[in-house]
């Protein structure tokens, strides 16, 4: 799997022409939609009404309009200012911040019911200049955001660890900052559905109440709506039976890319003969 | 930036801690810019408590906004005092200019409503 955050700091990573990318494909948007849907899931708001909320790393809105359908009210802050001009443009209904996470944030104590990110907490784990310590950025995170959550709110987080050591960086010093909590898997047996969630709580909502773990999501069943993935081409191979496609540099492909082109109105296209892609003789 | 969010915001410098002037932050030649939004009274009365009236107040003269001095005993019943706050901190935006700490005196510019609140590495 490619990590983005070893190749360049987020705010220059996320340009303009990779924000495009990023807003336009339907796969992504597909699986951030997802998994924001999971994550404002477990942050077992109640019912009542639209609540006050964060969305830390909000990029171009696609998680914002996750939160606008439900009518929340929304703040968002990212790094990357091409991000946020998309994000603008599709006049999202949240207030949008040009912030780094690692400053911390300058919140009043109390300000919001909850908090999600999805996919950003590993890019804080990098030091992308001399000054960045991420331990130290971690922490001036993860206190401020502490201060800025109502009490018993909390705040969920989807990301991608790169190794049990950063799962237990991250979680020792969100622990330290006061938060319990922990994190929740959803899928840990499939490798390319596997998500994990960082399921953190700012203190308890009434005294002497403890806050409990929500349970990973554990078959594919349980998904309904999500984004499919089959092997039918991988397994009709097995079985012998003939994929859709026929196989590159064969006789039958060359006519059939023959075929496509005569198609499409291309000139020039040579005659097919009983000579097309036949096998030269072996040569010495 | 809505003007509820900026009711909620403070200067977050790293030696800047004077409470009184951290917060509000100072608005600087903005443009304002009216948005129609849904109302909900529910929410409304719940954030109630969250808001600094008297750094809305202050923020509001700034803007020649006009607001009622006092919250009402009963704000759930008064539909006329939830219909200017309503108005007020959630369909009022800010859409250029800058933001002023008075203890430290860092300014966050704000351009097309997205403020930009980057420290420089002594801020932090």
């Amino acid at each position: 799997m490619s990590r983005p955050e070893h190749i360049a700091p987020p705010e220059l990573f996320y340009g303009e022409t990779e924000a495009k990318k990023y807003t336009g494909n339907s796969r992504i948007a597909a699986i951030q939609a997802e998994m924001t849907l999971r994550a404002v899931e477990l942050l077992n708001l109640e019912e009542d009404g639209p609540y006050y909320l964060l969305d830390i790393g909000c990029g171009s809105g696609l998680s914002g309009e996750i939160l606008d359908e439900d009518g929340h009210i929304w703040a968002g802050m990212d790094i990357a200012p091409s991000m946020l001009d998309i994000a603008a443009e599709k006049d999202v209904e949240g207030d949008l911040f040009l912030q780094d996470i690692g400053q911390g944030m300058g919140f009043r104590p109390g300000t919001f019911d909850g908090a999600i990110s999805v996919s950003v907490l590993q890019w804080l784990c990098n030091a992308d200049k001399a000054e960045n310590k991420p331990r130290y950025r971690l922490q001036q995170f993860f206190s401020t955001l502490f201060m800025s959550l109502q009490r018993g709110a909390r705040a969920v987080f989807q990301f991608y660890p790169e190794n049990d050591s950063q799962v237990d960086m991250i979680m020792g010093i969100a622990m330290k900052c006061g938060f319990t909590g922990g994190l929740v898997v959803d899928y840990p047996n499939s490798k390319k559905a596997r998500k994990f969630y960082l399921c953190l709580f700012a203190g308890q909502t009434a005294p002497g109440q403890k806050q409990e773990l929500p349970r990973g999501l554990d078959s594919i069943d349980q998904r309904n709506d999500s984004v499919a993935y089959t092997d039918a081409r991988i397994q009709n191979q097995r079985r012998g039976k003939k994929t859709r496609k026929p196989v590159k540099d064969t006789a039958s492909w060359i006519l059939h890319k023959k075929e496509l082109s005569r198609k499409r109105g291309k000139e020039g296209i040579p005659l097919d003969s009983k000579y097309t892609g036949r096998k030269r003789k072996p040569r010495f | 930036m809505r003007l509820i969010t900026h009711n909620m915001l403070k200067c977050h410098v790293k030696n800047c801690t004077d409470p009184d002037k951290q917060f509000p932050l100072r608005f600087k030649d903005v443009q304002l810019e009216q948005i129609e939004a849904d109302r909900n009274d529910e929410f409304l009365v719940r954030m109630l408590p969250r808001i600094d009236w008297a750094a809305l107040l202050k923020t509001a003269k700034e803007l020649n906004i006009e607001l009622p001095d006092k919250v009402p005993e009963s704000p759930a019943d008064d539909g006329e005092f939830l219909s200017t706050l309503h108005t007020v901190i959630l369909e009022t935006h800010v859409k250029d200019g800058s933001m002023v700490c008075d203890g430290c005196g860092h300014e966050y510019k704000i351009t097309n409503g997205i403020p930009n609140m980057l420290l420089a590495e002594h801020e932090i």
